[in-house]
């Protein structure tokens, strides 16, 4: 339940420092990251005629193609997410379940038309890390205190929280790690 | 809503396409939202009929009976719970049907996260102020004013059955009564049980606002209307929209104050001081006087139209001293009520306090009776109310030769509160509940002077 494998999915994130992302995470979390480079097809998941990918089912495929039997699958990928309904999402997970996904498509500044920041970027990337797996340990939107589990559905949310829990969600987690 | 729980708050997804009802599910259930999902029109009348369902996303294309059809459906029993369309064929015909059939909003598929977002938090705000309102409307119900008057005697009975009848009708109703009897009670009571409960209840003291006032006070004014106008203000008039304007003292009113009420009461509309615009204004009128408005006709002091229109039902309340069976039971709500203010233990009435509580005769009415029995738990040392815990003019009036006239009698009363008080005119004010230039006018009326 501590372990928690990263998992790139498609291709390498870009400016993306996993080595970072790893220790990151294991600041903020009490657990064990392994970054595992397993070859994973997600193109079925690919819709051509939205050019993203479909998160629910990268979040199948994450299960079905890893012989991973223990800890949490996080994937991670620099191509565009979304769910039917929506034009995108950042990530997706499977709540109070081993699996989640989050992509870095919309996560760097050159997106909105700003110039490059690996620093921004790299504290994005843990953030949107870190809430993923926060909802696969039975999180919900953390609602009215500043929390990584405030839900996000700009950019803009996402620099605004920060990167650890609020005093209740630390508790659950405590509570479930 | 500031501190809102999304586990109060059921969404149903109405979609015949899956991937679209659980990606909708998983998002909304990270909120923490209540989820129902239904594939067609029938496994959502279903949901409805089981469950209380706050928000419904619909879509309207589906098999079978469509979404806009649902809709319509729903609306026949249900016209409180929210409905967002979206939709992936979107058509100005069909937006405009969804929002002309009650829709809340109307949007397209794929939807920007942040709309959608935006789309349920508004949704959920109007649930929130649906649930306040209700909340509100509850607790103002549960204010049945009639039945906390106190009276048992055949004569409050009669008064309240006579606030009963004119209650729901909307007529114009003239309170009559002496000072103290309680005439702005039964003005509350004639208001919150009439259909405009819900809307302010404005009380006017006309007695009490100088002639040179009342007309903005009544009217409003515009901004620079009068030397000291900065600000527009609103009238009593315009406040009282809905509801039902008080006005206390009815018979002080200047003749010239009288036309420009009689004007208002006939038309419905005035116009503010300094204004042009026409204000239209849906008001019920009580009128309450301690004096005889048929001498004042006769007399030529208060116009006889105006008269005729404020008397169209007419409630007069008997003084305490002609219901002295209610004496026992005021007393001791009283007693009780002011002890509990005070925090203090409710002491009892002994007997000999309640023979001098029956037989005072009680000039200032209920009040006066208020009054005394406040200033008794307040010096009351022990656990029983004794005729020497009440103030001393209660019972020593009834013993020696009585005034003749009602204002003699108010003369009487001031000179043993005054005195009581040792010419404190604030407390002697508070006890006799009228503000502190009353009774200076009064004083000066009655030439009462402090003891040297």
């Amino acid at each position: 339940m501590r372990d928690i494998s990263i998992i790139p999915l498609g291709a390498h994130p870009r400016d993306v420092l996993l080595i970072e992302l790893k220790h990151g995470i294991e600041r903020v979390l009490p657990v064990e990251c392994t970054i595992h480079e397993i070859p994973l097809d997600i193109e079925t998941a690919f819709d051509s005629s939205r050019r993203q990918y479909h998160s629910t089912l990268i979040l199948a495929h994450l299960l079905q193609q890893t012989d991973l039997t223990a800890g949490r699958l996080l994937g991670i990928t620099p191509f565009d997410l979304f769910v039917p309904v929506l034009t995108f999402v950042f990530g997706q997970a499977q709540v109070n379940n081993r699996t989640a996904v989050f992509s870095t498509f919309r996560l760097h500044n050159e997106f909105y038309g700003l110039p490059q920041s690996q620093e921004i970027l790299a504290m994005r990337t843990l953030k949107e890390a870190v809430h993923e797996l926060g909802h696969t340990y039975g999180l919900r939107h953390c609602q009215g205190r500043p929390c990584v589990m405030n839900s996000s559905t700009y950019v803009e949310d996402i620099d605004l929280k920060p990167p650890d829990f609020c005093l209740p969600c630390r508790t659950h987690l405590q509570s479930v790690l | 809503m500031s501190a809102f729980n999304p586990s109060e708050i059921t969404i149903m997804i109405v979609d015949d396409e899956p991937s679209v009802r659980e990606s909708l599910a998983a998002w909304f259930e990270d909120d923490g939202y209540v989820i129902l999902t239904a594939q067609n029109a029938a496994e959502a009348l279903q949901h409805m009929q089981n469950h209380t369902v706050d928000i419904i996303l619909l879509d309207i294309k589906m098999p079978g009976m469509d979404g806009l059809a649902l809709q319509d459906r729903i609306r026949e029993f249900n016209t409180e719970v929210i409905i967002i369309i979206i939709t992936a064929f979107a058509t100005v015909d069909t937006a405009v049907r969804a929002l002309k059939a009650g829709a809340f909003d109307y949007t397209t598929k794929p939807v920007d996260p942040d709309e959608l977002s935006h789309l349920v938090r508004n949704a959920v705000e109007k649930i929130r102020l649906q649930r306040e309102n209700r909340a509100l409307r509850d607790s103002i119900d549960q204010l049945q004013f009639v039945d906390d008057i106190i009276g048992e005697s055949a004569e409050m009975q009669k008064v309240l059955e006579m606030v009963r009848n004119v209650a729901p009708t909307d007529s114009s109703a003239l309170i009559l009564g002496e000072s103290g009897t309680g005439k702005e009670l039964i003005a509350r009571a004639i208001h919150m049980n009439s259909r405009r409960r819900y809307f302010p209840l404005i009380p006017v003291n006309c007695g009490a606002i100088p002639e040179s006032l009342l007309e903005s006070e009544l009217f409003g004014h515009e901004k620079g209307a009068f030397t000291g106008a900065q600000y527009r203000r609103k009238g009593k008039f315009e406040m009282s929209q809905g509801g039902t304007i008080f006005l206390d003292e009815i018979g002080t009113l200047s003749l010239k104050s009288q036309v420009d009420l009689l004007r208002v009461l006939e038309d419905r509309e005035f116009h503010r001081i300094g204004g042009e615009r026409t204000v239209k204004v849906d008001f019920r009128l009580i009128c309450a006087t301690n004096v005889n408005l048929e001498d004042e006709v006769k007399a030529g002091r208060f116009r006889e139209d105006l008269y005729y229109r404020i008397n169209v039902f007419t409630i007069t309340i008997p003084p305490l001293r002609e219901r002295r069976p209610d004496i026992p039971l005021l007393a001791r709500y009283f007693v009780e009520r002011h002890a509990t203010a005070m925090t203090k233990v409710e002491p009892e009435i002994s007997t000999e306090a309640m023979d001098v509580l029956l037989t005072h005769d009680w000039p200032g009415n209920v009040r006066e009776l208020e009054n005394a029995l406040e200033r008794a738990v307040v010096i009351n040392k022990g656990d029983v109310i004794k005729p020497e815990d009440l103030p001393v003019q209660v019972g020593r009036e009834t013993a020696g030769p009585r005034s003749s006239s009602l204002a003699e009698v108010e003369k009487d009363h001031i000179r043993h509160m005054l005195s009581d008080n040792n010419w404190n005119i604030s407390r002697t004010a508070e006890q006799l509940g009228i503000d502190r230039v009353t009774l200076y006018n009064k004083i000066e009326k009655y030439g009462l002077k402090r003891p040297a």
